[in-house]
This record gives structure tokens, sequence and C-alpha cells, in this order.
């Protein structure tokens, strides 16, 4: 490829801003025609942020757009809506397919570019009313299909087909847009097994032969590595490094990818501990959603904080929703030696274990509520705290759940107006607090915590880390957080799990080697 | 904008303000129609006194009804649209309580003390459908209530009943309205009722809703109560803190149609018959609409909306009857208004689910 040759996209000094955060911070990125170009970065590093900019997607618009500059191919582009990203020949295989299930390949590849052929009632009331054209329809059908050696019937329906196929139809969709010039992959392997991935990436090979140029977005580094001509690696929406594919290396990525971006965050006081296990896992499965965990062995310390970090979709949440029985799951879970029977939030609760949801407003919270019964609720339930009884009946007792209210909202810094105020009115952080609140009140030997920091600002976000530490410290307890940010891990963690694939990848210490997290991470560790 | 040296006078117009909006549009609206109305029957001649007494025996005799839409909205089944099974099942316990030749207050406790586990069984068995429905409880409840009144009209012929106060004169069955007249018509109303400016207050019938209110206060501050709400206000909440939110539904379903029962009794008993066949189609729509006047939601509600609600609703229905009758010859005009304001404010609750604080 000629330096001369111009280039399908130049991206110049790119920034965007929400509310006050910045996400993306000056992007720099061109591709020439035929080009494999990757961009890797972790969750958060704002991949999906700049590829809705340049499909100009009305989350952009609507918050204020965005600073910088896009040309295609040579000419400045102002792009306002994904119709003006379709004209420029720009086209997306998305992550979810959208297809029509009951509609035929062919119709599913020609939605809404339909060919058309005059008719009577056309001529009349105008081209609305225009026949399909199925036979040239399916026509281009079959020549796209042709393109990717997709050897299936072109009139067959989507519904029932392998998952791999709807990519490729997908991807047929694309191609068949005479004006294709780039052609953007998000995740495109993350729902495929590994002999569709192969075929998808022989497929990716071939298109760009063809003169396409192609937008690689994947945190799989070995299909980055089998595809790409070039990589450009983000992190905190920060542009870290363009490498060639020639001058790089798995490891050098990774490291580039994961980075250190802890600044002066909390530190743990590293001391020894006991080596008794709270907590023994073995085999654990969870049927969670797009988070499940496939067999998981992990052994929890006494008395530690134990980090689990791994990319999103890898089954680091399941683990403790699978743990609590919010979530159905097999295996075997001994806390403090004991046999813990598994789909059971009640006994789970009752043995002294506790939860923050990652999903802290619809699990964590009774929204309405006053913070006041939100803290007591489920001690109420579960303990029979704050009860006064008559008999078989039972009434709250209201001063008991005013005192420990105020006394809480004292000790962990909750700033509300006062114990009745509905908890939907706090910011996040205090949200977290209250959330917080409720689990302590159950005094709970091991406490879980998901996401603790997700949706809440950089000074509240150390005030929960601290908060967390401290109880630790003071009071001996042992937690479990889970986490997509690995800075915050390594700042607070005695030791953090690596999740890949629905399993532990392994076990490292916070100050352990970057690349060694990133290959994790990656699922690319010891691979090679 | 806010200005430090705000006259007192402006600030209370603020407060009033944020007050009649909290207060909400739909219950402004409504008292002002109210209103309006007793002004039109005073200068229509008809007595006050007379209107405000009807309210309260009206007051006396809904309360309990509405209040049995509370529990199911709170549990998170929404409204009780099933009420015609709770209505259904006090029925049977009244025309049980005729057969068994029972009189006065011995007659109207034993009604609802047959009817109870008979709505105990339903409630569970509506509760439990429910739980299969989930998300579309109020339009399943619906006809869920219509299949139940038609299925009981055969059940009402065929039901082995045949006090001659209740058997039709010829064939077989119970007649389609049983009056109470010397059985337990009035217990309640009568009961310690005196009379102040004209007024007649029907003390009996609004202390035993009252009471039945204070009971389903308390018990929604009891531990099962708290439970019950939580898994009502938030299933992913409750189901966190260990809660059993389908058995928690299937409770509150229950109350629910208990309270139907109990309800029914008490309307009869002040209306003085028992009406039945298709009579108990359309009262769950009465009781949605009271509650959403009073302030409740879809999710949301308090004793005193039950309160507020059921009287604003049937206080309008009482003037409008004699205040259609004296402007207009239209004779069903207090008919078509009562279906404009009930069916008006459960589409206007309905249009507002999620919109709404």
């Amino acid at each position: 490829m000629s330096q001369t040759e111009e280039f399908v996209l130049r991206m110049k000094g790119i920034s965007k801003e929400y509310y006050g955060t910045k996400v993306l911070k000056g992007i720099d990125l061109e591709i020439r025609p035929g080009e494999v170009h990757g961009i890797v970065g972790e969750n958060g590093a704002g991949k999906s942020t700049l590829m809705n900019i340049l499909f100009g997607m009305t989350v952009i618009h609507s918050t204020g757009g965005y600073q910088g500059e896009i040309e295609i191919a040579g000419a400045k582009a102002d792009i306002k809506s994904p119709f003006d990203a379709m004209k420029l020949g720009i086209g997306m295989v998305h992550q979810e397919f959208m297809l029509i299930p009951g509609y035929t390949i062919t119709e599913n590849i020609k939605l809404n570019r339909e060919t058309t052929k005059d008719n009577p009632v056309s001529r009349v009331f105008g081209p609305k009313l225009k026949t399909l054209d199925m036979a040239s329809m399916g026509r281009d059908a079959r020549k796209a299909l042709d393109h990717l050696e997709m050897g299936i019937d072109e009139w067959a329906r989507v519904a029932g087909l392998p998952v791999g196929h709807m990519q490729f139809i997908e991807i047929a969709r694309e191609i068949d847009k005479s004006n294709i010039k780039l052609l953007v992959f998000d995740e495109p392997t993350a729902v495929l097994a590994e002999s569709e991935a192969d075929n998808l990436l022989a497929a990716v090979r071939k298109l760009s032969a063809s003169g396409i140029a192609i937008l690689f977005i994947t945190h799989r580094l070995h299909e980055i590595m089998a595809v790409c001509d070039g990589i450009t690696v983000l992190r905190d929406g920060s542009l870290v490094a363009h490498k060639r594919r020639e001058e790089t290396t798995i490891e050098e990525l990774a490291r580039l990818m994961v980075g250190r971006s802890i600044g002066d965050m909390i530190r743990n006081p590293a001391k020894s501990l006991p080596d008794r296990n709270a907590l023994e896992i073995r085999n654990l499965r969870v049927q969670m959603p797009g988070e499940a965990a496939k067999g998981v062995d992990l052994d929890v310390k006494d008395g530690e904080i134990l980090g689990i970090g791994g990319l999103a979709g890898q089954g680091k949440i399941g683990i403790a929703n699978g743990i609590l029985g919010l979530y159905p799951a097999e295996g075997e879970v001994r806390f403090h030696g004991e046999p813990l029977p598994l789909n059971s939030t009640r006994e789970a609760l009752k043995r002294g274990l506790a939860f923050l949801s990652e999903d802290r407003r619809g699990v964590g919270l009774l929204l309405d509520m006053s913070v006041e019964m939100n803290i007591a609720a489920t001690a109420v339930e579960i303990q029979g705290k704050f009860l006064r009884r008559f008999g078989p009946f039972s009434q709250i007792d209201g001063k008991a759940v005013r005192a420990h209210a105020l006394e809480t909202i004292k000790a962990l810094d909750i700033r509300c107006t006062g114990p009745l105020q509905p908890v939907r009115r706090l910011s996040g952080g205090n949200q977290q607090k209250v959330c917080i609140a409720k689990a302590l009140v159950l005094g709970p030997r091991l406490l879980f915590v998901s996401e603790p920091t997700r949706g809440i600002d950089i000074g509240a976000k150390r005030l929960v880390l601290e908060t967390l530490v401290d109880l630790k410290e003071r009071l001996g307890m042992t937690i479990v957080i889970t986490s997509s940010e690995l800075a915050e891990l390594r700042s607070v963690c005695d030791r953090i799990a690596i999740v890949h694939d629905g399993r532990i990848a392994g076990i490292l210490n916070p100050d352990d080697d970057d690349a060694e997290f990133g290959l994790m991470m990656a699922g690319d560790y010891g691979k090679r | 904008m806010e200005n430090a040296n705000a006259t007192p006078f402006a600030r209370a117009l603020r407060g009033i303000g944020a007050g009649l909006r909290s207060f909400g549009a739909p219950r402004i609206i409504i008292i002002v129609f109210l209103v309006s109305l007793w002004i039109t029957s005073t200068l229509l001649k008809i007595p006050f006194p007379a209107v405000l007494s009807d309210s309260l025996v009206r007051l006396g005799m809904n309360a309990v009804l509405t209040l049995a839409m509370l529990p199911s909205i709170l549990s998170g089944t929404s409204l009780y649209f099933g009420l015609p099974l709770g209505i259904i099942c006090g029925l049977l316990g009244g025309v049980m309580s005729i057969e068994l030749d029972l009189r006065g207050f011995e007659a109207f406790f034993g009604a609802v003390a047959m009817s109870l586990p008979l709505a105990v069984l339903v409630g569970w068995g509506y509760g439990w459908l429910l739980n299969r429905v989930k998300g579309s409880e109020m339009t399943v409840g619906t006809y869920i209530g219509f299949g139940f009144v038609s299925l009981m009209s055969f059940g009402w012929v065929t039901l082995p009943f045949h006090h001659p106060e209740m058997a039709w004169a010829i064939g077989k069955g119970i007649r389609v309205t049983i009056s109470l007249e010397g059985r337990f018509s009035g217990v309640l109303n009568n009961l310690w009722s005196f009379d102040i400016l004209g007024v007649r207050v029907p003390t009996g019938a609004l202390a035993f809703s009252a009471l039945c209110c204070l009971l389903v206060w308390l018990f929604f501050r009891s531990r099962s109560g708290l439970a019950m709400k939580s898994a009502g206000m938030s299933p992913k909440f409750a189901e966190a803190s260990g809660i059993n939110v389908n058995r928690m539904r299937i409770r509150g379903t229950i109350l629910s149609t208990v309270l139907g029962a109990v309800g029914i009794l008490v309307y009869s008993q002040g209306f003085g018959f028992l009406q039945l066949y298709q009579a108990p189609m359309y009262m769950g729509f009465i009781a949605a609409a009271s509650i959403l006047i009073g302030g409740a939601t879809l999710k949301t509600g308090r004793i005193s909306h039950v309160i507020i609600g059921t009287f604003l609703f049937h206080s309008i229905l009482v003037v409008a009857l004699p205040v259609a009758n004296t402007v207009s010859q239209l004779g069903s005009l207090a008919e078509i208004s009562r279906s404009v304001v009930s069916n008006g404010i459960i589409l206007y609750a309905l249009a507002q689910k999620g919109g709404a604080e």
C-alpha cells in the first residue's frame, strides 16, 4: 500500500464531553482503502463513543456535539445522523443483530433499499406503491452472499439460522450497499464460536482485499494480531498508541491497554493474611444472562479484600449474584467451612453474607422509600431487627429505625435532607452509601460489592472505596469487590482474580505487571 | 429568581402553589366540580344537609370496597380489577346467613365470618393466577372478574339455596335482588347514628370502615406488611432481601379479596339489598376510580387516598342525581356522569403510568 494513497477516513483531534466529563481527548485516526484497522481498549476506554461520533448518533448531538474534524475520502464531512453516515459509505455490523427473523435473507439484506418496478397503481398514486422486484433483489443478495462465500439459500428465513450465519447476513447487507467504503465491526466475534470466528476473520481479509476499509473493534488481542494492519490503542478516552502489526506484540498491546491511571488513589495497607478461607467456591455455574459463570473455582481468605476483574460479559458479575441466590446457580460453596445452600437469598443473608448490587437503583434501593426505611428494610425481614412484638403480631419500631438511621447518616456522612428523604433524590455516591448502610445493619461477615463506583463522580468514588478499606481495617470484614475498573481494584485489593469466559483465568497481585493483567483479561494468558 | 426579601404574602402564595401541585390536578378539578355541584344544588333549593347526609352514608358504604384496592396496589399487582371475585364471596356469605335464618348483628357478622374462608381461597387462586400473567394483571383481572360474574350467574340458579325470602316464586334459584329487611339491613348505618344540623351521621358504618382502615394501616407497619410493600415497589430489591415476591403478591391479593367480601356486606347493609347476578360486574371500576381520585397511582397508595377518594367520588354521584333531575329531563344523566367520571379517571391514571412522579 503506497503512502500517497488517500485516506478513506481521517479523524483529527476528536474530543467529546458528557456533562463536563471528558470521555474522549483528542483522538486521531487514519485508515487507507483496503486497510484493516483494529481499535483496542478496555470497557469505557472510549471506543463506542468514537463510533457514535462516526455514525452521527443522536446521543452525541443531543449532548453538545464533539470537537475535532472528520474527513471521508479526503473531503471534510459533517455527519449529523446515521443516515448521513450511510450516504458517505460507512457501514456497521452490529453486535446485536438487527435482523427480522420472519423475513427471508434477501428481504433482510434489501430492507428499505428494495428494488422496485412500476405498476398501474404506482403510476397513479406515486412511487410508494411500486411492486418489489423480487428476482433482481434475489440476484443482488446472491451476489453479496457469494462474495462472502456463503452457500446458503438466499430465500431461507432468518429465524432459526445459527448466529454465525446471521452475522454474515449483516455483513452481506452492508456490502450490498453500492457505495460502501468503510465497514465497522463492533465486537463481531463476541457471540461466535471459535470456528465461526475464524470464518469471519477470513471474510474480513477478503473484504479488505476488495478495497473496503475495515475498522475492527474487539478486545480479543489475538484476533487483532491475526487480521489487522494498523492498530490504535485507547485508554480512558486518550489515544495511547498507533502501531503497525509488524512492530508490536500481544504483550505490548495488553500493557498499553491496561496501563496505570490510579494516580493518588487510596492504598490498602498490606498486611499478612491468615491462611484461613472465608469462602471456598468450587465449580460454580451461574445462569446470569450476559454474565454467566461457567465453573468458577475460587478461595477468599478471611479478612482480605479480593478483587474480581475482567471484561464485560465474561461472567465476573455472575459470581456474586449466583452465591447470593439472585440468579440460578449450581456448584459447591462453603462459607467458613460450612456448606452454603445455593439459590436461597434468605439463607445467604442469614449466614452473614451481604451484597451491594451492581444495579444500585434497581436491586439495591427502594427509590421512593425514605433513607431510614431503605437502611432498615432488609434487617427487618431477615433478622427481625427494629420490631416491637405483640404476640404473633409485630409493628415496626419507628424510634429504633430513626435512631439507627441518624447514627448511620452521621457515621457514613450520607448527604441528605434527613432520614425521611426518598433515596431517589440522592446523588449516586450517597445512594451507594445508603446501600452500604443497608448491608452493614445486617452485621455481615463477608460483603460482596459489585461495581461500587459505577455512575459515581470521582470524589465520591474515593469516599466509597475508602469506606470499604475502612470496614476491612476496623471490623475485619472480608470483602469481595467485583469491578470493571481495574485501576480501582489495584488500588484497594489484596489480591485480584481475573475472570475470562466464565472461569477464573488467574489470580494476580495488585502490583503485578500490566501485561499480565491485559493478557488475562483478553484470554490470551499462557496461550502462546 | 428566589427573592430573599419576598413578602410573607408572596411566600404564602408560593407555598399554596406548591401545595396545590403536590395535591394534583385531577383532585383539584374534582373538588371544584363537587363544590360547584353543591352550590348549584343549593340554588335549586335541594336541601344541603340531606345531600351531605347521603354523602356520608355513601362514604360508609363504599370505603371498605375502595380499601380493597390498596393491598393489591402495594403488593405490586396494580389495581384490583378482580374485585367482583371478592364481592361474590361476600354475597355468598350474605346469602348463607339468610339461608341459616340469622338476624341483626348475628346475620351481618355471620355473613362476614362465612365469606372469609371463601375469600381466602378465591384470593389465593386468583393471586396464583396473577403470578403467571405478570405485567398484564389489570387486563387479566378485569376479564377474570367479568368471567366469574357470568359463571356465578349460573351459580345463583343452581346452588342449593331454598329460603323462601330469596327463592324465585316459580322455578329454581334465587332472585336478582334480595331484600335485607329484617336481616341485617342498616345494622351498621343505624348503630350510634345521630343528627347534627340536619345532617344524619351513620356512625356505625363509618366506625366499622375506620376500623378496617386502621387494621390495614397497622398491617402495613408490620414485618410482613413491609415485606409486601417492598415486593410491590421493587421485586428485584425484595428478592435481594430474601423476600418471596410471589408469595407477597398472593398475600396482597388474598387481603384485597377479603376486604372486597367484607366491603360488599357493608355496602349491602347500607343499601338494604343483596344484588346478585350481573350487579358486581362494574363495581371494581368504581372502587378503582375512587382510590385514584383520592391520589393513589397504579403503584402507590395510602389510607388517606382511600378515604378522600371515596368521599369525593360518591359525593359527586349523590349530588349529581337530584341536580341532573331538576336541570334536565334526561333521567339517566346521573348514571352518565358516573360513567364519565369513573372511566375518565381510570383512563387518566393509565395514561399517567410511569409519567407521574
